[in-house]
């Protein structure tokens, strides 16, 4: 399985790689707009598949630190801060704080009582960004001035953002894979499958969920700073709790804790919504019905439907 | 602030928190008595203001749009039970996170193709049109009182039949121990239809008594989910007292919170932050409020006996 998965991998990140490549010769360089849009949404995807498929632990709330990353970054901007590392730090900074003290509060609960806590501190800060009067409140901000790194723009937009961008979602997917098989990914999975032989292990659980957490809200910010100069643009919509049942989606629909599941369900649903609604307008139709249709008939996710073995058994 | 007006607020706050119960008690015996997370839940409320713009323009008599919604209500839930969720109930949380993500997804597009993205409205019906003399000074609309007693009673028969019926005691053990009633003999594929079917009953009939209030729109249903979510969290799941309790708490906190947070800030802080910061805060009460109650209380206020956590 795993010889399978890498080898879909090095085709995914070899595609990517050859996309601003090939794209343009056939015409289609809005399509690189496309692409990063996807990228960036698996980042997020695979931060919150560390905690759902690795942790156990379903967020309803993880949209919120994409808001988060992003609206610091724009005040960042706003207030003359131009280098994009310096943007990176605040972002870590400012994401891993929030997750930091709404995550110790989080963890005491587990399970339906998660989701609907992270539920609610991501509704606290929704309505937190549509109070920011001074950055557009409900409406949102245009940014005039993008990030830069030490004065270049190479970061802003074309081929150079779109490298930034797929360096961070190779960077990304390599370091929760690497987590994933440390002792550290171990310790958690041990811990979402049985909290209390963990515990009685001597592990502290409550602990490695919390860096897990931390972990993954820091990743999310980061996908949210990239967006900014993507989009040149913010919005408090950003951490609506629908962004973050999109995100539960993508991970679900790619599969839960597996190598590449967020990053194919990202491009799926990326591609779903154009390819449907350059159909017809009304693409939701379609795309609702197919939801519930593979939940009920695809349960492992995308990336067990090109795991071809057919010797695959029931999962358990 | 004047006391007339805090006593508009307070009605305000009931009629909004009986509105919230008559969602959250479908959608709190649904959880806790099948483990089942149902997104879906506020579309159906969305489906029933639709169906009863429909059967209004149909018929033209509100109280017989009221009663044809009811029975469509109940009949489109069986139907989503039936087709979709049925084969749910054995699956993971997150399946049917997703499925009846999908659905919510599909029906507001429906509702938007049918009826178009426009907020339609429907006028209550005459009888119940005019508003009523409180005091010298205060005059409230009698439709809202009417959907106070409506709710008021809906829930004291709702009370009644979990308590004191055969159907409300299979139910409350089907909460506690569904594995046990099925030993027992109970066809508990049955119970959980007719849970499932009042509740988009109940559900819809809330959409209908909110269309002469609120606007009928796509997607009405997501946001008010979520604070479904936040009253049977609140009330404890499973606890068809609790979301009583809760519903009534939020729709006051809230409906008194937009009102008051501004003011109250603007005696600590000046005037301009208050007003930036008072409408955010005002939102985030009832948010605040879940999460105290999962920190310090994890049950919910009113727990239901013995369901598992």
């Amino acid at each position: 399985m795993t010889d399978r998965s890498l080898i879909l991998s090095g085709v995914l990140f070899a595609l990517l790689l050859a996309a601003p490549v090939l794209l343009p010769l056939i015409g289609e360089s809005y399509l690189l707009g496309l692409i990063i849009k996807a990228m960036l949404l698996a980042i997020a995807a695979i931060s919150l598949d560390l905690l759902i498929g690795h942790g156990g632990m379903v967020s309803l709330g993880h949209a919120a630190f994409v808001g988060i990353g992003a609206y610091t970054a724009a005040i960042g901007l706003e207030n003359g801060v131009e280098n994009i590392l310096v943007l990176l730090a605040m972002t870590l900074a400012m994401t891993g704080l929030v997750a930091l003290v709404t995550g110790i509060l989080a963890l005491r609960t587990s399970g339906v009582y998660f989701l609907m806590i992270t539920l609610a501190f991501g509704q606290m800060i929704y309505f937190t960004l549509t109070s920011l009067a001074a950055y557009g409140g409900d409406d949102g901000l245009t940014l005039w001035s993008l990030a830069t790194l030490f004065g270049s723009d190479v970061v802003q937009s074309g081929s150079g953002l779109y490298f930034v961008v797929l360096g961070t979602l190779f960077v990304t997917w390599l370091g929760i894979y690497r987590i994933s098989r440390s002792r550290f990914g171990r310790v958690l999975r041990a811990a979402r499958d049985n909290p209390e032989r963990a515990e009685v292990m001597g592990y502290p659980i409550t602990r490695y969920r919390l860096i897990a957490y931390l972990i993954a809200a820091m990743i999310a910010g980061v996908s949210g700073l990239l967006l900014v100069q993507h989009a040149e643009f913010v919005s408090p919509a950003l951490a609506a709790w629908q962004r973050s049942g999109d995100l539960i989606v993508v991970v679900v629909l790619g599969g839960l804790g597996t190598r590449n599941g967020a990053i194919l369900g990202a491009f799926f649903i990326v591609i779903v919504e154009e390819v449907l609604g350059a159909i017809i307008h009304e693409w939701r139709l379609i795309y609702g019905p197919l939801l519930v249709l593979m939940v009920l008939f695809a349960k492992g996710g995308l990336s067990d439907l090109l795991d071809f073995k057919s010797s695959r058994g029931t999962a358990p | 602030m004047s006391l007339s007006l805090f006593l508009i607020l307070c009605l305000n706050g009931l009629q909004y928190g009986v509105l919230l119960f008559l969602i959250a008690a479908g959608l709190t015996l649904v959880f806790g008595v099948m483990g089942f997370i149902n997104l879906a839940h506020g579309v159906q409320y969305m489906v029933g203001a639709y169906l009863a713009f429909a059967y209004v323009q149909l018929t033209g008599s509100f109280m017989l749009a009221v009663f044809l919604s009811l029975g469509t209500a109940l009949v489109f839930g069986l139907l989503l039970e039936y087709l979709v969720f049925r084969h749910l109930y054995g699956r993971s949380h997150l399946d049917q996170v997703l499925a009846t993500f999908g659905i919510i997804i599909f029906l507001n597009e429906l509702a938007k193709v049918l009826f178009g993205p426009a907020t339609l409205t429907i006028a209550p019906p005459d009888f119940l049109s005019g508003s009523i003399q409180l005091t010298e000074t205060l005059r409230y609309p009698v439709y809202r009182f009417a959907t106070i007693v409506a709710g008021l009673a809906v829930a004291l028969g709702l009370f009644f039949i979990v308590s004191y019926t055969r159907i409300g005691m299979l139910i409350r053990a089907g909460a506690t121990t569904p594995e046990m009633v099925s030993a027992l003999g109970v066809n508990i594929q049955r119970l959980f239809m007719i849970v499932f079917g009042v509740g988009a009953m109940l559900a819809g009939f809330a959409g209908v008594i909110a269309a002469p209030i609120f606007a009928i729109e796509p997607g009405m249903g997501d946001n008010i989910l979520i604070v479904a979510f936040v009253v049977i969290i609140i009330g404890g799941i499973g606890s068809i007292g609790g979301a009583f309790v809760a519903a009534l708490l939020v729709g006051l906190i809230d409906t008194l919170g937009r009102s008051l947070a501004t003011t109250a800030l603007s005696v600590v802080f000046d005037a301009s932050f208050a007003n930036q910061v008072g409408p955010a805060l005002a939102s985030m009460l009832i948010y605040i409020l879940m999460a105290t109650i999962l920190v310090v209380r994890p049950k919910g206020l009113l727990p239901a006996k013995g369901v598992a956590p």
